[in-house]
This record gives C-alpha cells, structure tokens and sequence, in this order.
C-alpha cells in the first residue's frame, strides 16, 4: 500500500486534481508536514512528469493537466505556507524576449519551475530588455529565463544580456536561455550562464547554476 | 485550391544547413519535388541567416527556386528588408508572407505589396498579441480587409491566415480556425483564406494524422488555399478527395486526373 504522499504523487503525475485535492486534505488532517505534502507528493510528483516529458514519454496536454493538479492541490497548502516557514527554494523570473509572442515553452518552463517548488514571476511575452533589468533590481530574482522561438528574435536574448551587464546587475542573476532555435553553442556566444533544451531541463539548469541541491 | 509548398523554411534543420552553405543544388531538389507534387506557391524563408545576411539570402533563394521550376513564390520574412531584396528579383506575381494588422507592421508591408503587385497571406494579429478569442481574429481581419482594400489591394490578392496555433495548449484552437474562416467567407466574399496546418498538432504524437483531419475540416470551412507540404501523399489525396466531395471539382475531374496518375493510391503511411 503506498503512503499518502506517494498516492499524491502519483496522482499529480496522472493529472487527477480531484484526487490530488482530497489527498492533500487526508494528508493534512493525518498531520502531515506541509513542507512534506509540498516536496514528497506534488514536486515529487511533477519531476516524474517532467522526466517523461523530456524523453517523450508525456506529451504537452498531459503536462498541463498535471500541472492543473498540482496548482489545485497547492492552492489548499498556499493559506498555510506562510506559517510553516517554508520558503521557495529560488526565484524566477521568465519571459519572450521583444519581438516574439510566443509562450508554449516559456508557460511549460514555468510550471516546470513551479513543480520545483521555485517561485516564478512570469514577465510574458515580447519582453523588452528593460522589462527583464527591473524584474532583476525590484524582485530580487536569482535567475532569469529568456525564451524564444525564432531565429529573428534570438539577438533580443544578446540585447538583454547586455542591458543586465549595463545597468550593473550581470553579476548578480544567471541567465538562462531556451527555445526552438537555440542551441549551447549560441547560448556560450552570446554570453548566458546556462541553456536548456527542454523544460525538464530548464529545472535541473536552474538548480545547478543557483546551487540548489534539493 | 491554392498550395503553397512550405518545405524551403531555413527553420527546418535540413533546409537551414543548406541555405548557410548556399547548397543550390539541394535547394533545386526542394523545388521541383514540391512543384511536381502539384505546389502552386513555393514558399521561400531564408531567416536562419540572421538579419544582414537574410536580403542576399531570400533573393537568392527565390532565384534558384524560379530558375528550377518557374514557378511563383511566396516571400516569408518579417523583415521588410529581406523581402523587398526578393521581390527585387521575383518574376511574376509574388506572394507576401505576411502583412499583420500590428499597425507599424502593416505599414512597413503594405507599400511593398502596392509596388510588386503581390498577393498577400494577412494574419490576424493586431497589437493585442496572439489573438486569444475569434473575436480577436475577426476584429483583425475587419481592419485587414478594411485598409487592403482601402488601400488599393484587390479582394482577390487578399488571403487571410485566422493563425493555427496548438490544440495541445488550447483545446478550442483548431475550433477557432474553422469559425474564422466561416466568418470570413460570409462577411467578405471575393476574400481568400489560407492557413499553415501543421501547427495545430504541435506537441502531440502522430502529427501527420492531425494535419490531414485538419485540413479537411478547413476545407469544409471555406479554406481555399493551404500552406503545407504537398510532397506528403496523403495529405494530397485527401485534398482532392474533399474538393471533389465539396462541389469545388467540376464533373470530379481534377479528383480522376489524380487518380488516373496514380496519386490517389499512396495513402498508407
């Protein structure tokens, strides 16, 4: 018989957030630590997904639909994490950089990121260099995801990294890069600190550059 | 139906490679399997390059595509620069991929249309970004066919893309498509419609599966012309099966000179 978590887990990563919900209320009325119900069932739960998504096991719907579980399920912890003083393990922030309106990567890569237990502030699309400085100096991110998807748009990745090294704050963040057309090697030329070719991915690029070990 | 063949897209990794190294060989190869697979349009998008490289790079692009085959090509950049280098050399009517009703877009695109003549794929995207709604799409195409028209640009160069996006993020996304194009047909006879198919299945397995059952529901909407890869016999097939069954192939004729080429049989896939 699996434990609560690991029912809850399971079904995060089956997307059923009617049965992730009543989980987590079991879990908390059996006096289950929120850190526990947070890090052993729902991101336990989303790293599976995104394993499976990264070796094409999951397909995008399935992702999202566990997604929609988690944030459920967190939803009932959020009123109680305050309390139990469990902090974010990073802050994030993501967006499309200026020029291009394409979000699918960029949304996955936030979810991912959620399922991690990081806090993410999503900037959205057509983000313009500045937008990304701002997030930097007012939010105190400790690293920032740059997206996108055409090949026309990937200088505006350079631009922003320049407006970072401008404004002083270069080597306060890690900037990570990823979409479609980008590859290690331009992500080196233009001077990120890391590139993800996925959204599995993204989570463990994170991690590594903010020396995250959880 | 108009089919405009969507292969010779520097984006694509095969054709990237080819068009950095100014293979025109392998380009020439390009053209003439989608123009004997019955492409009216060859679609041409040299944007790999990057921004200064891409005006030399599409205009050559579309010449070696026109010197392989003859045909007409539509110019895919967002780069005024780019494209008007390849209209400068473009023989006969060229198609421009694309104008937007984004307004600083649309005016940077529409004198080069007026000058060249073009047709025009016209998405239907303002300022407010990826249209989310059809209202969104059909407020779009309002000031679209509004200022083409307006403008000069006949009903008949017009031909406006609703923008496919993903039925693996958005459920409604394909549905979205098919009320555009009805929207389209009904508000603005003489209007063309045209779509690039192969973004709806994004994310999914079997994409090639949901490409073809896309386009015969977009064929049952009203799209009468189609951004796609006409070297995938199947996806062909069905397109001459659907125009036969719609009423738009007189005495089926179009659907037995197929068959009779044996084009009709390649199905399994």
């Amino acid at each position: 018989m699996p434990s609560l978590l690991e029912s809850l887990a399971q079904f995060v990563i089956e997307g059923n957030a009617q049965k992730a919900k009543e989980t987590t209320d079991e879990a908390l009325a059996t006096g289950v630590p929120v850190a526990d119900i947070i890090n052993k069932g729902l991101v336990a739960g989303m790293q599976v997904v995104g394993q499976k998504f990264k070796c094409n096991e999951f397909y995008i719907p399935e992702v999202l639909i566990a997604a929609r579980a988690m944030k459920q399920s967190m939803e009932k912890l959020r009123p109680l994490i305050a309390d139990s003083g469990i902090q974010p393990v990073g802050k994030v922030a993501i967006g499309t950089v200026q020029g291009d309106l394409h979000d699918i990567g960029k949304n996955l890569v936030g979810m991912m990121l959620e399922g991690a237990g990081f806090e993410v502030i999503d900037l959205g699309t057509d983000v313009s260099p500045a937008t990304f400085v701002e997030a930097v100096r007012e939010r105190g991110v400790g690293a920032i995801g740059l997206s996108a998807l055409l090949t026309t748009t990937m200088p505006a990745m350079k631009e922003t990294i320049a407006a970072l090294q401008e404004a002083g704050y270069r080597d306060q963040v890690k900037v990570i890069v990823g979409g479609a057309p980008l590859t290690q090697a331009y992500a080196d030329e233009i001077g990120a600190d890391g590139y993800a070719p996925d959204a599995a991915s993204a989570v463990d690029t994170a991690k590594a550059l903010l020396g995250i070990t959880a | 139906m108009l089919i405009i063949g969507e292969r010779i897209n520097s984006t694509r990794k095969s054709i990237g490679a080819a068009v950095k190294a100014h293979d025109t060989d392998f380009i020439r190869q390009e053209a003439l399997s989608q123009a004997a697979a019955g492409a009216h349009f060859l679609d041409c998008n040299g944007a790999v390059v990057g921004v200064e490289a891409e005006p030399e790079t599409l205009a050559w692009l579309v010449q070696t595509c026109q010197e392989a085959t003859g045909l007409p090509c539509a110019i895919d950049s967002p780069n005024p620069g780019a494209m008007e280098a390849a209209l400068a050399v473009h023989q006969g009517q060229p198609f421009i991929n694309s104008i937007t009703a984004e307004r600083e877009k649309f005016a940077r695109i529409l004198p080069l249309i007026k000058q060249y003549r073009a047709k025009v794929v016209a998405l239907c995207l303002d300022d407010r970004g990826i249209p989310q709604t059809l209202e969104a799409r059909t407020q779009a195409a309002d000031f679209l066919v509004t200022n083409l028209t307006a403008a000069g640009v006949p009903l008949d160069d017009i031909y406006l893309d609703p923008l496919v996006f993903p039925v693996s993020t958005n459920g409604e996304a394909g549905k979205q498509v098919l009320e555009t194009i009805r929207y389209v047909r009904a508000t603005y006879p003489g209007v063309h419609t045209t779509c690039g198919l192969s973004n709806v299945s994004y994310g999914l397995p079997v994409r090639k599966l949901l490409n073809q059952a896309f386009l015969v529901l977009c064929l049952g909407a009203g799209l009468d012309c189609v951004i796609a890869d006409p070297t995938d016999p199947a996806l062909m097939a069905l397109l001459y099966a659907g125009e036969a069954l719609l009423g738009r192939d007189e005495y089926c004729a179009n659907y037995l000179a197929m068959a009779r080429q044996g084009k009709l049989e390649q199905r399994q896939e």
